[in-house]
């Protein structure tokens, strides 16, 4: 009898432990500071600059979210996270969301209990090789030694695709994106297979990337977005809206050097209710009214953070391909704000 | 008729746990156990409940469901389409096989570095402390990641070797390759070998279809996939029956000597005889397998054929032997010096020379104290492995705890199960080795 009320005591102690973990954007407000895990590097994604400060592609999402919440894109506190244990980080709570280069899998969003609030890159898997090799598709990699990170989706699409076409292969497992190089350039593997974007960073950082070559296959969907924890919708929400704030203020010609004007009011309602100028979006997520202004107003839209940072004016030199708006025949296309 | 009495006999208060000293320790004993026990289920019931409501309860299916993923190395079958329990098996395999090379080379070394350091020639002995000081003030991760740098980074790529103008040549006849992926040596193969023979078939249609598929294969000696859970080569077990059944008859026949020149003083000679003994019976059995080495030859991307050690296992192994076995001198060097120097001058007053005293009077006798420090040494060794996935070797940490577990997100169950399996090598490997201190200690009469 002591005992079951005992047990039912932990119960409800354990209960409001959790209860207590609820709530994320409370927790950020309190907190004055928004923990953002990344990778521990990707160039043109997300690596610290010269001076230790985080830049790039998916730093921006951070940076945006942490100036719509805090008026303050520098509140970001970035933790690195290793392929194995961005997961383990941001189910335990040490980080608020992540935004390194991460697939949309349906197992991760149901299976491990995570909620992935959009997509910023449209990616697919790809393999680079040293020119010297003479290979010039995949189907020429039998017998090779692959490079490849642990603990990765392109792990999984690599057996698939090998094992699908009969070809043989030696897998090289390392942890994360600087090894992978290291071993790569060493000759200790003839290939280095992950998303083609990252490749494409990769070898721009190369000393001679001309003598290295990314094979035309693409074997993979890989849909990378930003995610959060699996059960607390307003937050997802507020990353969620963030990240289409970005992709619709570009579809809108929304800028950071027109922001300032736009803010003034506009003749088209949705650019009011974005900004703020009109309606109380920002009040439905538990945010003010310009909100969306101050996420826009870090790096600019859309295609602003893109060409800044991964765009063909950049060392990495993406074309925009998928990632090109939907009027430009590309996939990005926000819900409306309404 | 005694006029004895049983003195009065005092009844059992309750206040007698907490005042009376012969059951007052066994009460706060008993209360520090039930308090013990509720700390503990109280952590199990809150990682329940967390769980629970994280929606991940506890559940062991993962472990038959298929892994995706590869593995280098596998010294049993496996493919991407076995279960994450085959391939956390692999992984152990990878272990337990990085442990035991790891523990004959520390101790090899080790005992030769602790007689070293104790030798009367000056440079001898300091070098033997620079590489014991050397070695166990820094951390083994950076021998591990060391050791593989320089593999990767100085040996030939397997490409160097190709053309007319190769950079690089193999060894020894053209039959070893050392590349910067790894050292390929010939293998031993068979042409009219016995075949293999699958343990452990399941009963379902699946497993039965696996097996038929694999009896179709025609004595080729390649090792056939998916029948059993593994299979055992009779090639193998023929050899090490007739080479264990050999020693053992030349065992008899040093016995045989030994009678002989216990009743007429004279030692026939016995060193050919058990030459040819354990030789003769070896060689025709390998003759009669047609054993023939296979060689290392550069196709493709890589070299083909041959035993392939992969750099990553060089790398561990070396790291951790060089480690392990400064820490295991210093074990021999202390073990030496218990022995008391009567011991030695006493052998050597019976005329014998510095080597015959240590490997016959002071070996022997410091084992004892050697041998309980180097338990805990191979503890260590084994624990330390888990450092694999820096070099990228798929031990059990790497394959249970890193894919499996990333690929799964089932972080409680193989952590436990990954727990579990270092908690019982390290229990098996005490339970071997102190029964072996058992039999190395003073027998006292």
């Amino acid at each position: 009898m002591k005992k079951t009320v005992f047990l039912g005591a932990l119960t409800i102690a354990g209960l409001a432990a959790t209860a207590a973990m609820a709530g994320t954007l409370d927790d950020v407000k309190a907190r004055g500071q928004l923990n953002c895990g990344v990778s521990t590097g990707v160039p043109g994604f997300e690596a610290p600059d010269a001076n230790g400060v985080w830049q790039g592609f998916d730093v921006a999402v951070c940076r945006a979210v942490a100036a719509a919440i805090l008026n303050d894109s520098t509140a970001v506190e970035f933790i690195p996270t290793t392929g194995k244990t961005r997961f383990t980080a941001l189910a335990s709570g040490e980080v608020d969301m992540l935004s390194r280069v991460t697939t949309w899998t349906f197992s991760r969003d149901v299976d491990l209990k995570f909620e992935f609030v959009g997509v910023n890159y449209y990616d697919g898997q790809g393999f680079m090789v040293p020119k010297e090799l003479g290979v010039s598709s995949v189907k020429e990699l039998d017998g090779a030694t692959v490079c490849i990170q642990t603990g990765t989706t392109t792990e999984l699409n690599l057996a698939d695709y090998f094992r699908v076409n009969g070809m043989s292969y030696d897998p090289v497992p390392v942890e994360t994106n600087a090894e992978t190089q290291t071993q790569y350039l060493a000759g200790a593997c003839d290939v280095y297979t992950t998303d083609a974007s990252a490749l494409a960073a990769t070898r721009a950082s190369f000393e001679a990337p001309g003598d290295h070559v990314v094979l035309p296959e693409i074997i993979s969907k890989e849909p990378l977005g930003p995610l959060v924890r699996h059960g607390d919708s307003e937050w997802a929400d507020v990353v969620r809206w963030t990240l289409n704030a970005l992709i619709a203020a570009e579809e809108l010609g929304v800028t950071s050097a027109n922001l300032s004007e736009m803010l003034a009011g506009t003749d088209n309602p949705e650019i009011n209710r974005l900004l703020g100028t009109s309606g109380s979006l920002g009040e439905m997520l538990g945010l003010d009214a310009d909100w969306a202004a101050r996420a826009i107003a870090v790096g600019g839209n859309y295609g602003e953070v893109f060409e800044t940072n991964i765009g063909a004016s950049t060392p990495i030199g993406l074309a925009r391909g998928l990632n090109a708006q939907w009027t430009d025949g590309g996939l990005m296309y926000s819900p409306p704000f309404r | 008729m005694t006029t004895l009495t049983d003195p009065p006999k005092e009844s059992f208060r309750l206040s007698m746990l907490l005042y009376d000293s012969r059951y007052r320790s066994m009460t706060i004993q008993i209360i520090a156990l039930l308090a013990f026990m509720l700390g503990a289920a109280w952590l199990i019931n809150n990682a329940r409940i967390n769980l629970a409501i994280a929606g991940k309860e506890i559940s062991w299916a993962f472990l038959s469901s298929p892994s995706g993923y590869d593995i280098n190395q596998r010294l049993i079958d496996y493919t991407s389409q076995s279960s994450h329990g085959r391939a956390a098996v692999v992984g152990l395999m990878n272990t337990l096989l990085v442990a035991v090379m790891g523990c004959i080379l520390a101790t090899f070394l080790g005992v030769v570095v602790g007689v070293l350091r104790l030798s009367k020639n000056w440079i001898i002995s300091r070098l033997a402390a620079v590489y014991v000081e050397g070695f166990r003030n820094v951390p083994v991760l950076l021998w591990i990641v060391l050791s593989m740098t320089i593999l990767a980074e100085t040996l030939p790529q397997p490409r160097d070797f190709r053309g007319d103008d190769a950079t690089a040549s193999m060894m020894l006849f053209d039959s070893v390759a050392i590349t910067n992926r790894g050292i390929y040596i010939p293998e031993p193969l068979f042409s009219r070998g016995l075949g293999d023979i699958p343990v452990l078939v399941g009963n379902s249609e699946e497993a039965v279809a696996a097996c038929a598929s694999y009896y179709d294969l025609d004595g080729d000696g390649q090792p056939a996939t998916g029948c059993g859970t593994f299979q055992i080569s009779l090639d193998l077990v023929a050899f090490l029956s007739v080479l264990i059944a050999m020693v053992m008859i030349t065992k008899m026949n040093n016995k045989r000597a030994d009678r002989i020149q216990d009743a007429t003083g004279d030692r026939p000679a016995t060193t050919l005889v058990n030459l040819a003994i354990v030789v003769l019976p070896v060689v025709s059995l390998l003759w009669y397998l047609g054993f023939y080495l296979g060689y290392p030859e550069l196709k493709g991307f890589n070299f083909r054929g041959g035993t392939y050690f992969r750099n990553s296992l060089i790398a561990l192994w070396l790291a951790l032997s060089l480690y392990t076995a400064a820490f295991i001198a210093e074990n021999v060097r202390a073990g030496i010096m218990a022995i008391a120097k009567g011991q030695s001058e006493a052998a050597a007053a019976l005329g014998l020379r510095q080597g015959p005293i240590m490997r016959l009077v002071v070996l022997p006798q410091a084992l004892r104290v050697i041998v309980p420090p180097l338990i805990s040494q191979y503890l260590n060794l084994t624990k330390n492995s888990s450092l694999a996935i820096a070099v990228g070797y798929m031990d059990v940490t790497g394959t249970l705890g890193g894919i499996t577990l990333n690929q799964t997100g089932r972080e409680m169950e193989t952590l436990l199960l990954l727990m579990a399996c270092y908690l019982v090598i390290s229990l098996v490997v005490s339970t071997v080795m102190n029964a072996y201190n058992e039999r190395t200690k003073l027998k006292e009469r």
